[in-house]
């Protein structure tokens, strides 16, 4: 029987989601429905002086409108911690409808419940809010002398400040020096399905559909907010409509949802707007890198210096850690990092897609590149002088690598050798084309507690995998069925795997990439752990033709337990549980990653290519293709894995090229809060994408040896293009996005 | 979005009355402006009169060699009527390159023509915008202005005209034909788009009620050889930075007859006049391509978001005018 | 066509009937089947068939045109529902996603999307489906170019496009009597 992981399976989930029957947290029906509305501030910075609640009070079907001044105070504020600590996760440590101070513009202030959508759409636009305004702060050019080094960041999880070696001593011992300053527009997720929340009560029981990537942090932190004990709040996620970080964290909306459901006895839907995404649900900051490198005449990095400075809220200290796999990707000895951070009228960024590594990454490479031309060196050489296989923080080994694979193989499908390395060396028409590459690099961050799942085999030979993680898109439910599948000897369509509701044994929220990890080791825990209990019954058993066999000379395949190197020899799972009165058979398993990583460093590897045609007169860059070979670990479905990684590239695409959020100084308000204007890429943007599979053992990281493919996808992407867009035009652009007037 | 009250009509006439008659409703096309702002709470009607009935879809070559567009030909249509296609290629392709597929099924011809501008304060009712609130100020002149217009300007509003069709159209002359309480009329483009001057509210001269019923693109033979040239960040699905609609006719190498209209950049569609003028018998070369567009430019009043729009217009400019007479570039 | 003036008199003409802002009984046809509603007249159609109807495959991604997640076809044109009164589509044939499997058979369209992983949350799925069996009819899908060009009404923030475009090849490619989108009413 040819294992079913490493198998290109189909997702499981296919049928539902290309029939519009798969139901999003949106579209849970419920007698009685009521819709919420919400309300943000206008203003980025003071008191409300006034709300007028009267207009809208009176309007056609309004059931409640809450504001600050009736609103019931939270129970308690749970602290800032990453979803994948598996407690609460509130997006920032803030929750609104408290007092009437404003924060950050589009702060929530009102939410409206109506009998119909419409009605409570409309009612929200007819609340009077008077406000006494006051400065606010929310650009890097307003907020560059107020900057402080933080202790940490991340929620406590990263140090404000890095170093090893000596800086100084390292700039002594090099022959080049290069310094650079790169500025990074704000970014927002804009998944297409707006975060929402269904909420019921029954009783003191509260059941909330919520669109998350971890059911278990919207349980936690809801009912903290609400001071309600753990096991009277069910949270249910069977679809997640994207993600990309957005949903990773608690934000406001599930608590209020609940609240407004509380008030008004009815079941309330609760659907964030396109525009209230921007402000509702944190974003990639706004940011500006400064990197120096030095390097002896051969190309050796001897010293590596890089900056951030960023905005981080009133109440939280967050930068994404954009300073980690820039320095430990090259083996460069001395090295200094630090994050500046200043208070500015904005919600407490947050996670998204390729957190830090594709903004710092993006500096690194491009950085890199330039060196590469100062040196009169091939950029893929001057990467392969300085990687490393140990990582130059610690020391450790990785516990895999594969990254000079990744240059190899991905280099020959693009075909990179040969390449003429002289800005605006080719040229079609009035296209310049160009080429670059970059390295990719992603830590393998693994959650802080047990991982669980549950697996369970009927009498007629059909298993039942279940867990508490969403899927939203990963195709986790597809990849764990393959996992279950092996580990029982079963064929996938006897598989299923039930998932998205805390009633569901425990899993973090899948993020950082390490929902394949960890969310493989439980299931592969949980179903190793039912077949030893079918084998054991089965040897214990004297009716049973492996009775008295040595457990450990059992095999399963098809669905029976046969003796290794006898198949005649065994019987189906069916046969002996018929036998036994057995109706089902169960078994939970719980991961432990405790045990931590033994002495090793765990990141994942990659290498992106990319070709571009500028035009020469109108500026206009189109990426023609791209290549990206990445190594990790374990491939469980490489159907479901190129795509997360191709989706990553594209991403890296309109990161480069299209993304882009500013803050309005004198308002304080985001520029850009729509789909028409916030411009992410469309299908004419997105090239065919060539993704390459390196697989690598690692027998540390995690029982299946899974690294994960979520995120790497875009690091290095949006260097490898603005790297090209050098080789096609000469010009170095030090920003992300890079858009038509850089290049005029 | 307010509560709103609905009214089907199937007559010319009876629109017209039902709209007249009711200073708070509005006509209803394809939808994609009104349904989008009413949903913004930009517009504020009590009552729509759905239009879509009535018969004004047609789209037909007349014997002078004229096309006569009906007000609810949808753009999708149109792009997609054979005579269009060959006899006014800039047509076709203005209108393939704007919106979406699924949009220009929806959005009709006389809607596009009426189609509000894209300017992010004025969709946002919490900020100060002349144009839907007169008096209230401008945000755009000192905020978010990258997309904004630099030719026809005023210090009340510099919000670009978005269509693309209607660049192209104005490069041809077409007119703009109603009937209303007052009769039936017939507007050049000239006539029909509005300056903001200190009256950005007032972006056409139609009374309440009066309905666009044809749009008519005279014969212009040399729109046989023309093109529509779109530039923007994103490759689809977005209004243009820059656009150029543009039709040449040669002999023995000089300038005989030339179309050139700019969007993306002027506060209506934007005819460049100048530059045909200068164009009009000088010889057909890059360099008085671009000599002509700068003369076009000259007026541009940017701001410091968008001063790139000045450069990137005339080589926009140029690049259509090389690619009609195949020089290379 | 014609801009002439109708034989209406104004007198006529002042009995135009006008329906709502209260809730008003609205005869939809969607999916071959007839449907009444009782909505006010500003609901849109994809709301109507979300909240009304319990047709939830058509998904609002921006309730502003902008990323055509609530792509349906009307009178088999592809259309956005955010944008569409439902009262407008009186007298016109309505087809959803759900529309489009025929008796549990899935459309050809549907097996490519997923044969060849062209969605990952799939939460544009529905709106991508519908526009790529809009595409093929329109005749659109001649080249990689164009489909690009003629998909690019569809946002998919996964990034699913190449996909997508080797869905759509495959069904162009394929036997013309599995032609998509002969579910009722498309
Ligand atoms: C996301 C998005 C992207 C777009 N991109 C582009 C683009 O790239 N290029 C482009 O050119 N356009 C673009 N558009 C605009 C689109 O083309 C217009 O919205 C459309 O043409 C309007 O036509 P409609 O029939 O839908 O008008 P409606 O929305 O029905 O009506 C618009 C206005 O005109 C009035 N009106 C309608 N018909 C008449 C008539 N016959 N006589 C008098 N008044 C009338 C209505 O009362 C209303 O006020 C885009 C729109 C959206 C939503
Ligand atoms: S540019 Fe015009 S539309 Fe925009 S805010 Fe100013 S006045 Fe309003
Ligand atoms: S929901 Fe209709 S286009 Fe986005
Ligand atoms: S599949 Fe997620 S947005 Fe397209």
């Amino acid at each position: 029987m040819t294992p079913a992981v490493g198998q290109p399976v189909d997702r499981v989930d296919g049928r539902p989601k290309v029939t519009g029957s798969a139901r999003f947290s949106a579209e849970i029906p419920l007698p009685g429905m009521a819709y919420a509305a919400l309300v943000g501030a206008h203003i980025a910075a003071g008191r409300i002086t006034s709300i007028d609640t009267g207009e809208a009070e009176a309007a056609e079907g309004v059931l409640a409108v809450l504001t600050h001044e009736n609103t019931p105070p939270i129970a308690a504020q749970p602290p800032l911690l990453p979803s994948l600590a598996g407690t609460a996760a509130p997006g920032q440590t803030f929750f609104p409808l408290q007092d009437d101070v404003v924060h950050y513009a589009g702060q929530h202030i009102a939410v409206v419940v109506a009998d119909t959508h419409e009605r409570a759409q409309h009612a929200a636009s007819l609340l009077h809010v008077r406000y006494a305004e006051e400065p606010s702060v929310t650009t890097l050019d307003q907020g560059r002398d107020l900057a402080h080094v933080p202790e940490a960041i991340f929620g406590g999880f990263m140090p404000g400040r890095m170093s090893r070696g000596d800086l100084r001593k390292g700039i002594d011992e090099a022959d080049v020096r290069l310094d650079a300053t790169f500025t990074y527009a704000a970014n927002n997720h804009n998944p297409i399905e707006p975060p929402a929340t269904t909420a019921s009560w029954e009783g003191g029981e509260l059941t909330l559909w919520d669109a998350t990537q971890g059911v278990t942090s919207t349980q936690q932190t809801v009912a903290a907010l609400l001071g309600l004990p753990v096991s009277r709040v069910r949270v249910v996620g069977h679809y997640t409509g994207g993600s990309f970080g957005g949903k990773a964290m608690t934000w406001h909306h599930p608590a209020l949802a609940a609240i407004a459901a509380r008030t008004v006895g009815r079941p309330v839907k609760l659907a964030l707007t396109r525009e209230q995404m921007f402000t509702s649900m944190g974003h990639r900051e706004e940011q500006e890198q400064t990197i120096m490198l030095a390097a002896t005449g051969d190309g050796r990095l001897t010293a590596l210096r890089h900056h951030k400075l960023s905005p981080t809220s009133h109440f939280d200290e967050w930068a994404e850690p954009s300073l980690g796999v820039a320095s430990q990707i090259y083996g460069c000895p001395h090295y200094e990092g630090e994050y500046r951070l200043f208070r500015a009228n904005t919600m407490t960024p947050t996670f998204m897609r390729a957190p830090g590594e594709a903004s710092g990454m993006f500096a690194m490479e491009c950085a890199m590149d330039e060196l590469a031309e100062r040196l009169g060196m091939d950029p893929l050489e001057l990467r392969l002088r300085n990687i490393t296989a140990t990582d130059p923080m610690t020391g450790d080994p990785w516990s895999s690598w594969g990254l000079e694979e990744c240059y190899r193989r991905g280099a020959e499908r693009f075909g990179w050798a040969g390449r003429d390395p002289r800005p605006r060396s080719r040229r079609e028409g009035h296209w310049m084309i160009g080429t670059g590459m970059a390295s990719a690099g992603y830590p393998v961050a693994q959650p802080l507690t047990p991982q669980r799942a549950r697996a369970r085999l009927y009498a007629d030979g059909t298993v039942l995998v279940q867990a508490a993680t969403p899927d939203f898109g990963t195709g986790v439910a597809t990849v764990m069925t393959q996992v279950a599948a092996d580990a029982l000897g079963l064929p996938v369509e006897r598989c299923r795997f039930e998932n998205g509701d805390t009633a569901l044994p425990q899993i973090a929220a899948a993020v950082g990439s390490a929902g394949a990890g960890m969310i493989s080791a439980a299931v592969h825990t949980a179903a190793t752990a039912l077949r030893d209990a079918l084998v054991a019954r089965a040897v214990a058993d004297a009716e049973s033709p492996l009775h008295g066999a040595d457990a450990g000379a059992v095999e399963l395949r098809d669905g029976r337990m046969v003796l290794r190197g006898d198949p005649g020899t065994g019987e189906s799972y069916a046969e002996m549980m018929h036998r036994q009165f057995l109706p089902d058979l169960e078994a939970l398993g719980s991961w432990n990653p405790g045990s931590g990583a033994n002495g090793h460093a765990l990141m994942t590897f990659g290498a992106q290519f990319a070709e571009v045609a500028v035009d020469a007169d109108l500026g206009i860059v189109r990426v023609r293709r791209m290549v990206g070979a990445f190594a990790p670990g374990r491939v469980l479905n490489p159907k479901t894995a190129r795509s997360q990684l191709m989706g990553g590239m594209i991403w890296g695409l309109g990161q480069a090229l299209l993304e882009a959020n500013h803050m309005e100084a004198r308002t304080g308000r985001w520029a850009a809060s729509s789909l028409g204007d916030y411009l992410v890429a469309v299908n004419a943007d997105a090239p065919d994408v060539d993704v390459e599979l390196v697989e690598v053992e690692d027998t540390v990281v995690n029982p299946l040896g899974v690294k994960g493919v979520g995120e790497i996808g875009q690091v290095g992407a949006g260097a490898a293009i603005a790297n090209a867009v050098h080789h096609a035009t000469g010009r170095r652009v030090r920003k992300m996005p890079i858009t038509i007037e850089d290049l005029l | 979005m307010r509560p709103i009250s609905y009214t089907r009509a199937t007559g010319t006439t009876d629109a017209i009355a039902a709209v007249t008659a009711d200073p708070r409703s509005h006509f209803l096309a394809g939808g994609t402006t009104e349904v989008d702002l009413l949903r913004q709470n930009v517009l504020a009607p009590r009552r729509l009169v759905d239009i879509n009935d009535l018969p004004l879809t047609g789209v037909e070559e007349m014997p002078d060699g004229s096309l006569r567009i009906g007000a609810l030909a949808r753009m999708s249509q149109v792009a997609q009527a054979p005579v269009v296609r060959e006899r006014f290629p800039l047509i076709a392709q203005a209108l393939e390159l704007g919106a979406s597929a699924q949009l220009r099924n929806m959005a009709s011809m006389g809607g596009n023509m009426m189609q509000r501008v894209r300017c992010g304060y004025f969709r946002d009712t919490a900020s100060a915008c002349n144009k839907r609130v007169p008096g209230s100020g401008c945000a755009a002149i000192e905020g978010t202005s990258r997309g904004h217009a630099v030719l026809g300007t005023s210090a009340h509003c510099i919000a670009t005209h978005p269509s693309d069709v209607a660049v192209a159209l104005a490069a041809l002359d077409a007119r703009i034909r109603t009937e209303g309480p007052g009769g039936e009329r017939s507007y050049s483009f000239e006539e029909f788009f509005l300056l903001p001057g200190d009256t950005p509210d007032r972006e056409h001269p139609l009374e309440h009620g009066e309905l666009i019923t044809v749009i008519e693109v005279p014969s212009v033979p040399i729109a046989r050889h023309s093109a529509y040239l779109k530039v923007r960040d994103r490759e689809s699905y977005e209004f243009a930075l820059v656009s150029v609609a543009a039709a040449l006719a040669l002999a023995d190498g000089l300038v005989l007859d030339v179309r050139l209209a700019l969007g993306g950049v002027g506060t209506r569609p934007w005819r460049a006049e100048r530059a045909e003028e200068f164009l009009l018998g000088a010889p057909a070369i890059p360099q008085n391509f671009h000599e002509a567009a700068r003369v076009e430019m000259a007026a541009a009043r940017p701001t410091s978001m968008n001063a790139f729009k000045v450069e990137l217009a005339c080589r926009t400019v140029v690049r259509a005018l090389e690619t009609l007479t195949g020089s290379p570039s | 066509m014609s801009s002439h003036v109708s034989a209406n008199t104004a007198a006529e003409s002042g009995v135009l009937p006008e329906r709502g802002p209260e809730p008003v009984q609205v005869t939809l046809h969607v999916n071959g089947e007839r449907r009444a509603v009782d909505i006010e007249p500003r609901v849109s159609l994809l709301d109507a068939l979300r909240e009304h109807l319990g047709l939830t495959g058509a998904k609002k991604g921006c309730d502003q045109g902008a990323c055509g997640a609530c792509t349906v076809l009307v009178d088999g044109r592809r259309v956005l529902g955010c944008l569409t009164l439902a009262i407008t589509c009186e007298g016109r044939e309505v087809t959803t996603i759900e529309g489009l499997a025929r008796e549990g058979r899935l459309d050809p369209m549907q097996e490519a999307f997923i044969a060849h992983d062209a969605f990952q949350c799939g939460y544009c799925t529905p709106g991508q489906i519908m526009s790529a069996v809009a595409l093929l009819r329109e005749g659109h899908a001649g080249d990689d170019e164009e489909i690009k060009e003629w998909m690019s009404g569809n946002i998919c923030r996964c990034a699913a496009y190449p996909n997508i475009r080797a869905a759509i090849r495959a069904v162009r490619d394929a036997d013309p009597d599995a032609a998509p989108g002969t579910g009722s009413g498309a």
